[in-house]
């Protein structure tokens, strides 16, 4: 029988294959409810990434929108959502169409540094994982990106 | 259109408006009257040419000008927003034209406020009226904007006009030339995006052997803070001067253009030649100006 490092969840979200060493920062852009139950694994052996992190909530459902602000740091991560044990529904991340107040321009001239303002990027699917500054209109790709 | 922030923005119906609107702007100012109407020009940074052509093209309409010239003495200074300044700006006046160092400082001031605002440059990202004053001036000399040959000359790596010109003539299929030294080629995120266009292009390293050929040479500064060795800079500088004498194999209807100031990369013995015409783009930037508030102000009739 499979060895379970983690304590299956009754119902709930389970976020895996994301890069080993970032599961706190996922966790820090799903801002996770103080009632939520939050269980955090790091380090985990996989044949595909060698090392990842893998998060569950138990209690709360994460719609795809909440799951797709991580797209940028864990763009590999799988979803599962689960019912009575059972994974009710599956998912992969996708960048979404509009990114806000996730990410720091990295342009340093971009009034998005010098003004106390959000942050937008806007992204299409045909440009891959490129985002495009919606002020300094300059493009950048996922990678390059640094969260806030 | 609400503002005018990014050539990105323009359809080539919405700058085909302008442009008409633009022409017939010079040939009868009297139509519109912008009087009693009222532009805050916010400018963060000096610039002579593009605040006085904007002064001037509001005030040739019957309108009225306020204006913050550079930030010394304002409430800038004492720390307030941008955000802020544009709002009380904003019920101070009609319409805000604003410069600033801060790339997409015109797109945040336009989602801060509820009049119209115009980008007269911001950093080294857009500066769309010197772009449709520039479409306007190459209509004007030879009659179209379609099928075109245009040699751009100079510094094509760091120049914010040049890469709006070329991206803003595509949709006319022009024929381009691009005259650089090696190392201030035309970036080449610019030749894709060209390519995919299917716009024709070939880069060279001297203008002599093309100046029969071309109907435009639009020339820009190469500034030697931009030359990594100054060897280099001495070696090339030259190369890129444009003398009345180059110029005598040139096409009879061949306009040479800059966007100004020029320092020394334009002779002034061009300008007593048929082929000057840069002083006639400085003043085709008013009627431009002028085109851009009546529609932005909704007075297009």
């Amino acid at each position: 029988m499979k060895e379970l490092k983690v304590d299956p969840i009754k119902n709930g979200t389970v976020i895996d294959h994301i890069p080993a060493g970032r599961v706190q920062r996922v966790l820090a852009i799903l801002k996770p409810r103080s009632t939520d139950i939050v269980m955090m694994g790091m380090n985990f052996s996989s044949r595909a990434m060698k090392k990842k992190d893998i998060i569950k909530i138990e209690g709360r459902e994460l719609t795809q929108n909440e799951v797709n602000s991580i797209a940028l740091i864990a763009p590999h991560a799988k979803v599962s959502i689960i019912r009575e044990y059972q994974v009710a529904q599956k998912s992969r991340v996708e960048i979404p169409n509009c990114i806000e107040g996730l990410v720091v321009c990295p342009n340093p001239k971009c009034i998005t540094n010098a003004e106390p303002m959000v942050t937008i990027f806007n992204h299409n699917e045909s440009e891959g994982r490129e985002l495009t500054c919606q002020y300094c209109e300059r493009v950048f790709t996922a990678d390059e990106m640094i969260h806030i | 259109m609400k503002h005018l922030i990014s050539m990105r923005d323009l359809s080539a119906d919405k700058i085909v408006q302008l442009l008409e609107l633009a022409a017939s702007l010079e040939k009868d100012p009297s139509q519109i009257d912008l009087s009693r109407k009222v532009m805050a020009a916010m400018f963060y940074e000096a610039s002579t040419r593009t605040r006085m052509s904007f002064e001037s093209a509001m005030k040739r309409l019957g309108g009225e000008v306020i204006a913050m010239v550079g930030t010394s003495g304002t409430s800038v200074e004492k720390g307030e927003t941008l955000a802020d300044t544009a709002k009380i700006m904003a019920r101070y006046s009609d319409i805000i034209v604003m410069r600033h160092p801060n790339e997409g400082a015109a797109r945040y001031v336009s989602e801060q406020v509820d009049i119209p605002v115009v980008n007269a440059g911001d950093g080294a990202n857009q500066h769309p009226t010197q772009s449709l004053l520039d479409l306007y001036t190459i209509l004007k000399s030879q009659g179209t904007l379609e099928g075109l040959k245009l040699a751009l000359v100079g510094d094509l790596k760091y120049g914010r006009t040049v890469h709006s010109l070329a991206y803003a003539l595509a949709p006319f299929k022009p024929e381009f030339y691009f005259v650089s030294p090696k190392s201030l080629k035309m970036p080449s995120h610019i030749l894709n995006d060209l390519t995919n266009k299917g716009i024709s292009f070939r880069e060279k390293t001297t203008i002599e052997n093309i100046v029969p050929e071309i109907d435009i040479m639009y020339v820009t500064r190469i500034q030697r803070e931009r030359f990594p060795d100054r060897e280099e800079y001495e070696k090339v500088k030259n190369a890129y001067i444009i003398n009345a004498n180059m110029l005598k194999k040139a096409k009879d209807n061949m306009k040479v253009l800059h966007p100004l100031p020029r320092v020394n990369e334009i002779s002034t013995d061009v300008d007593s030649t048929q082929y000057a015409y840069y002083f006639d783009q400085a003043e085709n930037g008013v009627y431009m100006r002028q085109a851009i508030l009546t529609t932005l102000l909704g007075e297009a009739k």
